[in-house]
């Protein structure tokens, strides 16, 4: 079934301001081939940013569309949320954003287990500001401001929401749309803070510096380097060191809602006044 | 609340949040501002709102925008060091044109300073804290009914010019108990934002051609029906980026004269036996207070001296001070820091005043007797 592309994008914005063959484009088609399965309607759904290149996607989609600080996507999607509890509300930013400035937002937003989606679009690097290296950065690597190899260890985002609290958490990558496409539509239906990590291609900042210049090339490399969970489990400590596990790894409906629980709230206060 | 109430200054800031409209507050914990949080968790959930107590200082005012931009009367409160921490935010809301009430109960710095003594020290963080070219409202009131009554004001401003407007306290203010009645809050003006009167599809948040200065803006009923885009890169009428700096240009000096042309609705002071005074002293907040005692004084002493006192202190009421100086050969400016509206004074007079100061930083109010001898010593 064709998606209708135009009823989500902001045709008059176009074309997309990032770099032929970027990721970016691709968790966005995921994204909104999600929400069109889902059949969400534009007036119900809030997309939220922060600064960086994938910040700029809430800017192509024809939602409630809001471009705030480096870091600070997070935040402004909480208020939202608890102010429109019936809107659905997905943070769009990159690994930068997200788990470095805006790194302690992330984690509370996972505490709190608010009703957002979380999307990090997790290229390894600070594509808009020339390269330098993020917490996702693989060590080893170069970026312009690791010029001989990134000696930082890197977050395992997934470790990371999970330890924090967050009730749906799920890895998936540009080099299999389709399975993150269905990570995104779980996360979108999930009643909680839900966090996926997009493994996405930055041929242009990471890829040049490190021999993956090629967009093609980069997305191979990144099918290379991820593996399904099902396959994780039969592989020794060893053999995963490098790899980037995908697959949903929490899908808890369990724990309380963070807005059902501010409802709750209200209603005991306006029973007692 | 009932009509008359002992209260501090932090919970009449609360109360009148909640009487203005305020249905959104987002903050952290930090002294003197406590109890200001402390009474909206607990009277927020009653009349619907949203109270949230977020990870930092900088959670907190962008979620205060957040909720602004999704149509929330909101306010965020902290101290000078919060208050550092909350700049960018300050400088998204002026870009975006969103209302926001900051409350900065004011306290000794630089740094972690004196966090339960007063201090008037961010005059001029209230003013110049965030970066790049831009307007602010602030405003000190000077008593406990007046941290009402600015309170509210504070609302109004913001959201008849969408802008953050900060509301400048302090310590001694906050923490002052004492009987107030609490004012008839129908016979106040309460301003919301205004309305969008056009289809969805022509709406834009800045649409300034068609709308003037301060263009409509989706309140929290008609919000979900109005999609449009905020950013805070500078932006054209749509809410999009722009580098044209035609339109650049245009929009920065907009956002400064739907302030400055507008000064007559925003200024707020109060002349105070200036009249047959020929000694002046300039002060605001709660040192006015000491002023006037020391003014009270003096004029039983036989000095004539009088007061001028800014509420509205940013727009810095420059008109003003220059009249005043033609008639004024000495002024006398005090405030609880080293000196900082004393530079706006100085700026205004344009030398046809003699400037003298009372100032301290010491983490304790200015006693009305150091004034006193000020008054004395100058009109010798």
């Amino acid at each position: 079934m064709s998606v209708d592309y135009s009823k989500y994008l902001r045709m008059d914005k176009l074309p997309l301001y990032w770099c032929p063959g970027c990721g970016n484009g691709t968790v966005l088609k995921a994204l909104l081939t999600a929400i069109d399965e889902l059949g969400w309607e534009n007036n119900d759904i809030a997309m939220v940013s922060g600064i960086g290149c994938s910040a700029r996607g809430p800017g192509y989609v024809n939602f409630h569309t809001f471009h705030t600080l480096h870091g600070r996507a997070v935040p402004a999607a909480t208020a939202i949320k608890m102010c429109h509890p019936d809107m659905h509300v997905v943070v769009f930013s990159g690994d930068g954003d997200m788990t470095a400035i805006g790194g302690n937002h992330f984690i509370h937003a996972c505490r709190r287990n608010i009703d957002i989606t979380l999307i990090i679009v997790d290229n390894w690097i600070y594509g808009m500001t020339g390269g330098q290296y993020s917490p996702l950065t693989p060590t080893g690597t170069k970026a312009s401001t690791m010029p001989r190899g990134n000696i930082d260890p890197t977050f395992d985002v997934v470790e990371l929401a999970k330890g924090a609290g967050a009730t749906f958490v799920a890895r998936g990558s540009v080099a299999e749309p389709v399975i993150l496409k269905n990570y995104i539509k779980k996360a979108l239906e999930h009643k909680g803070t839900s966090v996926v990590d997009a493994l996405s291609n930055c041929h242009i900042q990471w890829g040049r510096r490190n021999k993956f210049g090629d967009p093609v090339k980069l997305v191979d490399y990144i099918k290379s380097v991820t593996i399904s969970q099902a396959k994780a489990a039969k592989l020794s400590k060893e053999e995963l060191e490098g790899k980037y596990i995908t697959g949903i790894f929490v899908d808890d409906s369990t724990k309380k809602e963070y807005t059902q629980s501010y409802k709750e709230l209200i209603e005991k206060a306006q029973a007692k006044a | 609340m009932s009509n008359v109430e002992i209260v501090n200054g932090n919970e009449l800031v609360a109360e009148a949040a909640i009487a203005a409209g305020c249905r959104f507050y987002a903050g952290y914990p930090i002294t003197p501002s406590s109890e200001i949080p402390e009474h909206l968790s607990k009277r927020m959930p009653e009349v619907g709102g949203v109270f949230m107590q977020f990870e930092d200082e900088i959670a907190s005012v962008i979620a205060a925008i957040g909720a602004s931009y999704a149509g929330y009367k909101s306010m965020t409160a902290t101290s000078g060091p919060g208050l550092s921490l909350k700049q960018e935010g300050l400088g998204l809301a002026c870009m975006m044109e969103l209302p926001l009430v900051v409350v900065d109960v004011m306290r000794g710095g630089p740094s972690t300073g004196l966090p339960t003594r007063v201090s008037q020290a961010d005059y001029m963080q209230a003013r110049w804290g965030t970066h790049g070219d831009h307007m602010i409202i602030a405003l000190a009131p000077s008593t406990l009914i007046e941290t009402y009554t600015e309170t509210i004001r504070a609302f109004n401003l913001a959201e008849k010019y969408r802008t953050p407007v900060l509301l400048l306290t302090d310590a001694v203010l906050a923490h002052l108990h004492g009987r107030v009645e609490i004012p008839d809050i129908s016979n106040f003006e309460i301003i919301e934002r205004t309305q969008p009167t056009v289809p969805p599809e022509e709406f834009y948040p800045y649409d300034v051609e068609r709308f003037g200065m301060v263009p409509p803006l989706p309140n929290k009923e008609n919000w979900r029906k109005f999609k449009f885009h905020m950013t805070g890169l500078n932006k054209d009428k749509t809410g999009f980026p722009t580098v044209d700096s035609k339109k650049v240009e245009e929009d920065e000096e907009r956002m400064i004269n739907k302030i400055m042309h507008n000064i007559k609705d925003i200024e707020s002071f109060e002349y105070y036996m200036v009249d047959d005074a020929d000694l002046l002293v300039i002060a605001y907040g709660t040192n006015a207070t000491a002023a006037r005692v020391a003014i009270d004084e003096a004029r039983a002493k036989g000095i004539k001296v009088g007061m001028f006192r800014p509420i509205t202190v940013w727009p810095f009421p420059e008109t003003q001070v220059y009249d005043l100086s033609k008639k004024f050969k000495k002024i006398i400016v005090s405030e609880i820091n080293l000196g900082q509206m004393l530079y706006e004074v100085q700026r205004a007079v344009k030398g046809n005043s003699e400037i003298f100061t009372v100032l301290l930083a010491a983490g304790v109010p200015i006693r009305p007797q150091q004034i006193l001898e000020k008054i004395e010593e100058v009109s010798k």
